[in-house]
């Protein structure tokens, strides 16, 4: 019972009273940026994150950690309200969420959205509390070849379970991994891909590339809808919530199939965003009553939230125990970690327990925070949708560029977040996926190191990424992923012309 | 849509099809692999005495990306006929271009007067040009939004924000 132990100790540095004064500012701005379209989780956090250089580390991610809880609770709100997806991770939510808002279930929507956020969180938390420091352990005695099956697995889990075409996420994933070679080698100090650009010396930095793809990219996409902007209003009385709660009991069986599908996806990089979609065609094809889904089912708008919430929560997992981020907002947090001189791995839970200890048991505190802030607060947040997109866009533009700035006082940076920006949103209207490209330009240094470092051990044989039963079976899983949808492709041409139910 | 009618493009202009743009990214990312390949045989791609050599990781890197941007070029050409998907219509490309271009304009004033006064307008533009709000809402918003972000940036949080010959005059 260490994990107990520890975690007691986790709460007493959480509980102290600015650390919890960090939480309801990162709560209540998570829950802004979640609400405003073009400011998400990942990038709210990068554009926030050299604000929290000067912190101490503990609070620093105690509230940057907040805002990515608030995101997640606040992406919901707009999604039953307006049928607009504050998130790409809220967008099933839609199907069910808004159909109950235009019936006037609006409230019972809403509270069935917050509470399954909650409940996925808690489970993934849960997980990371008990499962967090085994894997910690089990990966002390990992060498360079192991930790380069680790990053291998993550990115053919990427080509193996994206919907998108498995060419776009590679193409994507390599353009990553491209960029993030640009600039000095870090092994033999050689300049690559410079191309005589003193700005390209010190490479891309990922944060201005999530602030471009997903803030700029965003903003642009959402301009095609026009600057129109629709808002309903909506009242949370205590009575409604306690009614649905009553009521929620009932689908205990969508709430655990839904957190493991969350789990799952969530600590092997699928994100949080195919969790949801994954999650609600389960509840369809599960539920005794499909044809109801879509058209205000409440069990629509349980799976999607609480499969979101829990791959947000344990992306977290490997991203603490072995450095390697499950989606793009655990990269940002990682960012952050490596800025205020912490480094992410197994040695996180030796050298700085009192840290990690901390982060969890603020993940605890953050939800229930965050489900009392976010019921309590709701027609305040809807009366901000109401302010005309005419107001909210261009703000929003120059939040990205002081953004963007602020990493390292560099206008080339903001120039960058331009080009990324128009990336972002081609790449969003060509179904390339973004999420690999983002981790491969975080992994990528991390990648080829212990690719390198492997290569020098077995002199250039790839022989040790199977020379062990441990880094075999990583490295078997991982081709294996890749496979994937070569058998899935031979699996459709079996029964084709069947469904094609939801396009995201 | 609350587009003006005057920027509104006639039906007769059809809409823009994917298979064009398509086309153009996988190109374009095609000329980007060659790059990362031509520099790492540069540097080197075979093996020195002390293990793989700089450019060895990124050369391959750079074929798996000449081979998969290969993959959706020559998709999107053998199925060119039968392809109609559509990327927007131009009435979205054209509210699309109507937030790029001012906000490329920002960018690239910023870059001279500093972030203050390109930010003021273009929210000011934009509230004029799209909210159709009166002036002075317009220009108190305008206002209001930079002087309240130089408040919590460079008084509060003590991160200095690039600054114009404007600031310089004011003396900040």
């Amino acid at each position: 019972m260490d994990e107990i132990n520890n975690l007691m100790q986790g709460f007493s540095v959480a509980m102290t009273l600015p650390n919890l004064v960090y939480m309801l500012v990162g709560i209540t701005l998570g829950i802004l940026i979640g609400v405003l379209p073009g400011l998400g989780g990942a990038n709210g956090i990068a554009i926030l994150l050299p604000l929290t250089f000067s912190m101490n580390p503990t609070s620093a991610i105690i509230m940057l950690s907040c805002i990515y809880w608030g995101a997640l609770f606040g992406g919901a709100i707009t999604s039953i309200l307006f049928n607009i997806p504050g998130e790409p991770w809220s967008v099933a939510t839609t199907f069910d969420g808004y159909p109950m808002a235009q019936q006037g279930r609006a409230a019972q929507a809403l509270t069935a959205a917050f509470t399954s956020s909650f409940v996925g969180a808690l489970f993934a938390v849960a997980l990371i509390t008990f499962l967090a420091p085994v894997l910690a352990k089990f990966a002390l005695h990992f060498g360079p070849a192991e930790y380069f099956a680790v990053q291998l697995l993550t990115f053919c889990s990427f080509v193996g379970m994206s919907k998108e075409p498995a060419a776009k996420v590679v193409a994507s994933m390599m353009l990553g991994f491209a960029l993030a070679a640009v600039g000095m080698d870090t092994v033999t100090g050689q300049l690559r891909m410079t191309y005589g650009f003193p700005e390209l010396l010190k490479g891309f930095d990922f944060l201005i590339a999530v602030i471009g793809l997903f803030g700029i990219g965003e903003i642009l996409l959402t301009m095609e809808e026009g600057l129109a902007f629709k808002g309903k209003s909506a009242k949370l009385n205590m009575r409604v919530v306690l009614q649905t709660w009553k009521e929620l009991p009932r689908y205990w069986m969508t709430f655990l199939r839904s957190t493991a599908v969350g789990c799952w996806m969530g600590i092997t990089p699928g994100g949080a965003t195919p969790a949801s979609f994954m999650s609600y065609g389960i509840a369809r094809r599960m539920s005794k009553d499909p044809d109801s889904f879509g058209k205000g089912q409440i069990e629509g708008v349980l799976a999607p939230e609480t499969a979101a919430h829990a791959a947000g929560t344990s992306a977290l997992l490997p991203m603490l125990t072995l450095g390697i981020p499950g989606s793009p907002t655990a990269a940002v947090l990682l960012g952050g970690l490596m800025i205020w001189g912490l480094q992410p791995g197994p040695m996180l839970f030796v050298e700085h327990k009192d840290f990690v200890w901390g982060l969890i048991a603020s993940m605890y505190l953050g939800n229930l925070v965050g489900l009392i802030v976010v019921l309590t607060t709701v027609p305040f947040w809807a009366a901000f949708l109401r302010i005309p997109f005419s107001v909210i866009a261009p703000v929003i533009v120059v939040i990205c560029a002081i953004g963007a700035y602020t990493v390292h006082s560099s206008m080339f940076d903001v120039v960058m977040m331009l080009v990324f920006g128009v990336v972002g949103y081609l790449f969003k209207k060509l179904k390339y996926p973004m999420a690999p490209l983002v981790l491969a330009l975080v992994l990528g240094d991390m990648a080829e190191a212990s690719f390198r470092q492997s290569m020098l051990l077995s002199q250039g044989s790839l022989s040790i990424f199977w020379s062990n039963p441990l880094v075999g079976s990583i490295s078997g899983l991982a081709v294996l992923l890749l496979l994937w949808p070569l058998w899935s492709m031979f699996k459709n041409a079996l029964h084709a012309g069947e469904q094609r139910q939801f396009e995201a | 849509m609350k587009e003006p009618s005057k920027r509104q493009v006639g039906p007769d202009k059809p809409p823009l099809k994917e298979r064009g743009p398509e086309l153009a990214v996988s190109i374009l990312l095609m000329l980007l692999a060659a790059l990362v390949m031509k520099d790492s045989v540069r540097v080197g791609i075979d093996w020195a005495d002390d293990g793989p050599r700089a450019g060895y990781f990124p050369f391959y890197i750079g074929l798996i990306l000449l081979a998969s941007s290969a993959t959706v070029f020559l998709s999107t050409l053998l199925t060119w006929g039968k392809n109609h998907a559509l990327f927007a219509e131009r009435e979205q490309l054209a509210t699309v271009f109507a937030m790029l271009i001012p906000m490329t304009v920002y960018i690239i004033a910023m870059v001279w007067l500093g972030i203050y006064l390109p930010s003021a307008l273009l929210i000011g533009y934009f509230m004029r040009r799209y909210g159709k709000f009166g002036w002075l809402p317009s220009v108190s918003v305008s206002l209001a939004v930079p002087l309240a972000f130089f408040v919590v940036f460079e008084r509060w949080f003590l991160v200095p924000l690039p600054k114009g010959p404007i600031e310089n005059l004011l003396g900040l």
